[in-house]
């Protein structure tokens, strides 16, 4: 997929213009109050500018009010345009992903080949190698390869099979090998892309808590305005200063916080956006926002902190036994064993198990029961498992378990290795030590979420002292070792009790409680469909350390509203400055004093404000889509920094940006 | 001219560095912990309870707490009207002063229930001793009330979650008996040594040098013009307040006077980080504060010791500073301190006449009232700046990439809408009763002496001193009308009460939450970088509002000079 898109498509922002214009409609404009006084203001400029075509004079001339109410009229499609480009752009991307499921046709089980757009929620069908998947589902028979390239970009084909925590398969991806019998998981239309493009498209789209809370702060600045310009008519009366309407209009305008109440609602939905361009389908804005106040992050050890699986690393022979012969015995051990950390001990040991000549052996598979896996053959019996499982086994048969072996399974243990306990004939000959691989940079990844403040928890199945190094190692905070699934929804639970806000990823339906519980959870795709049901985000690409985005990217979705509220009310300083002279100048020359940028007359004052406001709004358009960087500096520094930048530059920005407009507007007037 | 600044910074300092412990001992009384006083004035608080059958320990949530100050504030508005439209036939009247019409009795009462004092009266001829000693009852309750309400945001943020916050009866008859009755009665005695009179005997006669015989009004004034300033009332015993000889006698009360005002305001701040186990954060609201404080005050200070210069240019000796309208017992750099300390703090009492403060020094004045939480009342002023504080934190919360929270408590969109209907309160009945004042100037405009920009600020003036409950006024203004008595009754009440109640709750509801333990991530509230931000929101929602207005009062004044 192309994440490197510049932001303004031709296409997408041709769309964004008709919406510019469609969004007018005061039915929609009612739900943003800043801007719907806005565009009240602009339809008393409309009336106004055709009043003084009739002849009238006292409100200046007509070409004047034209100009006041074209800059206005300008102002409502900017901040429009804010909206529906970010809209654009969400739908687009997400149109994207839906175009990787075109019309296929669904060989369903029942031996009818129908649409793939007439399948329905509980249709079972079939695929076979070679066949683009019709419809998201679960596969409920069967095991696959399949290619998934064309929604997360990996050309490494995965394995998707019935039953496990990996049975669900997306609509459009590509089965390579095998045949799987897959039921519909969803009607068609309510998939969650589908969910998530009309949340994009605003029909669904309903204001975050925080969204309701900033709106009411910049209502409650609107209504300030309000008084403050309402008032302002018997005071200017008493003064035998008369104000023009346009002037009256173009303060209020100016005054109230139209940059960031232009921008607001661009920037909640690029903040959706900006998740799904890293692939993460989020099924409401609020969980976006949620997550950049996390303060616990969950993480699952595989696929997180350490790639994948473990892998064999030495091989420890109890005393009196040869190397070759615990070699041996864990070759032939794990010869049917298919889990990588069987491959990864043949792959050690370097022989090829064949080599070995065996009589009519027979397979003993992994349990949960035995928690060991083997081989039976002609006079041998080998099983490698846990130290437990194994010791349990060499006791019941009246064998010693040898104390160096427990010595041996000890180091390994601390040193974060999994031992993993060797013996023949009921008698322990040795441990193969298994090392986990710890992802490149990770540290520094953690590093970094410790500065945001973030606590990281790592969940493991391994023992607690296996877990202690690796968390030591890798700079986790805390750790849950032999974890169940019942631990981590203690654990979320514990933290919530605290006052925590509690992120977590997972993938299998055991999961599904627990990604219930946290106040993000984030779901793989590849999981099952009680997880992804559960969790409020959906991972395209199945990768752990999404966590991490997310959580940045709901922190930028918070400092952009934060910044530019800022930046927005701090600009009120220069505007006043530049409208109240220009109010007064004609009755009260004395104030002739306030006009400290030396703006040429009071159209031309009037004017250039207005003009720096509306221009302001698609200025700042890039910034609300990008949103502002996250710094993970500490809250007091990032405080600062951002009132330097923000606040400072609010102030200063605009008596540059209106002088300059002036200079330009004056030679017009 | 260098013993003058020095009179001055010796008065803020010596109220700050008694404010200090001050404020510990104020968190000890309303933390109910054991102290040397208790065989005093738990025999008496007993007393009180024992009447009234109240149980000063059965705790209240935030809405309770209102009910009580409501109920209570609206009895003493009852019986003050009874009494000040009946005065004229009760005893103690010397003076034979005659009852109150309806109007000014209204104005007179709910001004002093509301702790404002705007005085729309002369003490000496309008009310009987009777009449002064209800309104120097009101001078305590009123300040009780304001410093009971901040008791309960206190309270509020003491434990992780609760929403029990104390009895508002424990928290009001303690602030009276402890706190504000301790220091009134030092100050009275220190006032009454110093010339001023406390006495029941009606007006005295004295031969001038020409041989004249002039009646001279007394009373019991000590007692009045002591809680006067430590309940910020400011309501004089006498017309002309602070500036006549009886409330005010020499350069050593005026010192008084101005600290007595100053330290419980101060005291409150020190108060709240001792209750809350947070000093850091007391110092942090000191310090913008105290930063707002001297931005208004050095400026005025240095324009009137600098005098006026279109007097300079007539010719006439300016070099005692701008001495119209000031007492040169006191001179015109404590007038200056005065004027700026009076408005920043709601007291509201005067030692100059204000009308004739140089333009820009009237217009640092009206700034102080607009933003009402430099220090501000006893009570109310940490109260209005807890609702800044609320403000700043949602706005610098958001900055910081995370839902914004003050002391662990997550501030939300229902928190939000109060404290935004809070600060619009101000600038409405500010910039609507000005605004119709000037509307229809057969009512409003037809009472200035003066025409034009000065008299446009002394209508600003009156709704701005009325709305800040600060009483005191511009003056140059015929304000014993119906229209002044009746339209600044209603906005005393609705910016008196509004502003109490909702950071009370504010507060309540936050206390309600859940506990958010501090991480790396969190904002700190008690830093200086949180502290500039506090300041631009106040400088921004309580001075952007008032620019418009400004421009056309002392502004434009200060331009055409």
């Amino acid at each position: 997929m192309n994440n490197s898109q510049s932001l303004f498509q031709k296409g997408v922002v041709l769309d964004a213009l008709k919406q510019s214009f469609m969004k007018l409609n005061p039915k929609l404009m009612f739900r943003n109050p800043v801007m719907f006084t806005v565009e009240i203001g602009t339809a008393v400029m409309f009336v106004v500018t055709c009043w003084t075509l009739l002849g009238e004079t006292s409100q200046g001339s007509p070409a004047y009010n034209f100009f006041v109410f074209a800059v206005l009229f300008l102002t409502l499609l900017f901040a429009n345009f804010a909206e529906a480009i970010a809209e654009a752009r969400g739908k687009a991307q997400a149109e994207s992903l839906r175009r990787t499921r075109e019309e296929t046709s669904a060989y369903l089980a029942d031996g009818r080949v129908v649409s793939s757009s007439y399948l329905s929620k509980g249709d079972v069908f079939i695929c076979k190698a070679g066949d683009i998947i019709p419809a998201d589902g679960e596969i409920v028979e069967g095991l696959a390869t399949i290619d998934e390239s064309a929604i997360t970009g990996e050309s490494a084909p995965v394995i998707r099979e019935a039953g496990g925590d990996k049975s669900s398969v997306t609509g459009g991806t590509k089965v390579l090998s095998d045949r799987i019998k897959v039921r519909v998981t969803a009607q068609p239309g309510e998939s969650f892309l589908d969910k998530m493009i009309a949340l994009v498209e605003g029909a669904s789209r309903q204001k975050t808590p925080n969204e309701i809370a900033l709106t009411i702060l910049l209502a409650g600045f609107t209504l300030v305005f309000i008084i403050v310009c309402v008032t302002l008519k018997p005071f200017a009366d008493y003064a035998n200063a008369p104000i023009t309407i346009a002037a009256f209009i173009s303060l209020f305008v100016c005054l109230i916080p139209t940059t960031i109440g232009g921008l607001l609602s661009a920037i909640g939905i690029a903040g959706m956006d900006r998740a799904l361009r890293a692939n993460v389908i989020t099924k409401s804005g609020k969980a976006v926002e949620t997550a950049g106040d996390i303060d616990v992050l969950l993480l699952d050890k595989t696929g997180t902190i350490t790639i994948g699986n473990r892998k064999a690393t030495a091989f420890h022979p109890a005393p009196g036994i040869a190397k070759e012969t615990l070699v041996r015995a864990a070759v032939l051990a794990s010869m049917a064993d298919e889990t990588p950390e069987g491959k990864s001990v043949i792959e050690l040991a370097g022989v090829n198990p064949d080599a070995y000549d065996v009589v009519s052996p027979r397979f003993i598979p992994f349990t949960a029961e035995t928690r060991s896996s083997g081989i039976d053959a002609d006079g041998i019996r080998i099983r490698k498992g846990a130290t437990d499982a194994i010791r349990q086994l060499v006791e019941k048969a009246g064998n010693e378990f040898p104390q160096q072996t427990k010595e041996t399974v000890r180091v390994i243990s601390s040193n974060g290795g999994t031992p993993l306990v060797v013996a023949e004939n009921d008698q322990a000959i040795g441990v193969i030590e298994l090392q986990d691989i710890i992802k490149p940079g990770i540290q520094e990844r953690f590093e970094r979420l410790r500065k945001m403040g973030i606590k990281t928890v790592m969940v493991t199945g391994d023992n607690p002292l296996t877990a202690k190094y690796i968390a030591e190692k890798v700079g986790v905070d805390d750790f849950i070792a032999e974890a169940k699934p019942e631990d981590k929804m203690n654990y979320i639970k514990k933290e919530q009790a605290s006052g925590r806000l509690v992120a977590m990823m997972g993938d299998g339906t055991n999961d599904a409680p627990a990604l219930a519980q946290a106040d993000v959870g984030v779901a793989m795709n590849s999981g099952t469909q009680a997880a992804k049901e559960a969790g409020n985000m959906v991972d395209l690409d199945n990768d752990p350390t999404k966590l991490i985005e997310v959580v940045e990217i709901g922190k930028q979705l918070l400092m952009t509203r934060g910044t530019l509220t800022t930046f927005s009310i701090a600009n009120d300083v220069a505007k006043y400055f530049a409208i109240i002279p220009a109010l007064f100048i004609g009755a009260i020359p004395a104030l002739q004093g306030l006009n400290i940028m030396g703006l040429d007359s009071p159209e031309s004052a009037i004017l250039s404000a207005v003009i720096f406001n509306a221009i302001i709004i698609p200025l700042l358009i890039p910034l609300a889509l990008k949103g502002v960087t996250y710094k993970p500096i500490g809250a007091s520094a990032l405080l600062r920094r951002n009132l330097l930048i923000y606040g400072l530059g609010g102030i200063v920005i605009p008596f540059i940006g209106i002088k300059l407009i002036d200079i330009v507007v004056s030679v017009f007037i | 001219m260098n013993t003058e600044l020095i009179g001055i910074v010796v008065m803020f300092t010596a109220a700050i560095v008694l404010a200090i412990p001050f404020g510990k001992y104020i968190a000890k009384v309303y933390g109910g912990e054991k102290m040397g006083l208790d065989p005093i004035f738990n025999p008496i608080e007993k007393l009180f309870y024992k009447t009234s059958r109240i149980d000063p320990s059965s705790p209240m949530d935030w809405k309770q707490h209102m009910v009580a100050m409501l109920t209570i504030n609206m009895v003493w508005f009852l019986l003050g009207m009874l009494i000040l439209m009946t005065q004229g036939s009760l005893p103690l009247n010397p003076d034979r002063n005659p009852s109150m019409p309806a109007d000014l009795a209204f104005n007179t009462v709910i001004s002093f229930v509301v702790n404002c004092n705007l005085q729309h009266y002369s003490g000496e001829t309008g009310l009987s001793y009777l009449g002064q000693f209800w309104l120097m009852f009101l001078q305590f309750v009123s300040a009780g009330t304001g410093m009971a309400a901040a008791a309960v945001v206190f309270r509020a943020f003491r434990e992780k979650t609760s929403s029990s916050l104390g009895n508002f009866y424990d928290f009001f008859v303690k602030s009276c008996t402890r706190i504000l009755l301790p220091v009134s009665f030092l100050i009275a005695v220190i006032l009454a040594f110093d010339g001023t009179p406390m006495t029941f005997e009606g007006k005295d006669t004295i031969v001038s040098l020409e041989g004249d015989t002039v009646e001279v009004s007394r009373g019991p004034a000590a007692a009045f013009v002591s809680i006067k300033h430590v309940g910020t009332n400011g309501g004089g015993f006498f017309g002309v307040n602070s500036a006549h000889p009886f409330e005010n006698p020499s350069y050593l009360s005026n010192m008084v006077e101005m600290v007595g005002q100053l330290i419980i305001p101060l005291a409150m701040v020190f108060a709240f980080g001792y209750f809350i186990r947070r000093k850091r954060l007391s110092w942090m609201i000191f310090g913008v504060m105290t930063v707002g404080f001297l931005m208004l005050a050095i400026p005025n200070i240095l324009m009137e010791v600098n005098g006026n210069p279109a007097i300079g240019k007539m010719g006439i000796d300016n070099t005692l500073g701008a001495m119209e309208g000031k007492e040169v017992r006191l001179g015109a750099a404590a007038s200056g301190f005065w004027s700026i300390v009076t408005t920043v703090i709601s007291t509201g009492s005067v030692n100059s006449m204000h009308d004739s403060s140089m333009a820009l020094s009237g217009m640092n004045e009206l700034l102080a009232m607009m933003i009402n939480c430099f220090y501000g009342g006893v009570g109310v002023g940490i109260l209005n700046f807890f609702v800044f504080i609320i403000l700043a934190v949602f706005v610098s919360g958001l900055m910081v990439g995370r839902t914004p929270e003050f002391l662990g408590k997550k501030v939300e969109a229902r928190e939000m809408k109060i404290a935004m209907i809070i600060a619009l309160i101000h600038p409405l009945m500010i910039l609507v009763g000005t605004g119709l004042a000037t509307a229809f100037p057969e009512q409003g405009a037809s009472t200035l002496n003066n025409p034009g920009f000065h008299g446009f600020s002394e209508i600003l003036y009156e709704y701005t001193s009325s709305s800040a409950n600060n009483g005191s006024g511009f003056e140059g203004l015929g304000d014993n009308t119906l229209w002044w008595n009746i339209s600044t009754g209603f906005v005393l009440i609705l910016s008196r009460f509004l502003p109490i109640i909702g950071p009370v709750a504010i507060a309540g509801l936050l206390a309600d939450k859940r506990f958010i333990p501090e991480g790396e991530g969190t904002l700190k509230t008690d830093t200086s970088t949180f502290g500039l931000m506090v300041f631009a929101v106040i400088f921004i929602v309580a001075a952007l509002a008032f620019f418009p207005a400004l421009a056309l009062g002392p502004i434009a004044e200060f331009f055409s000079m």
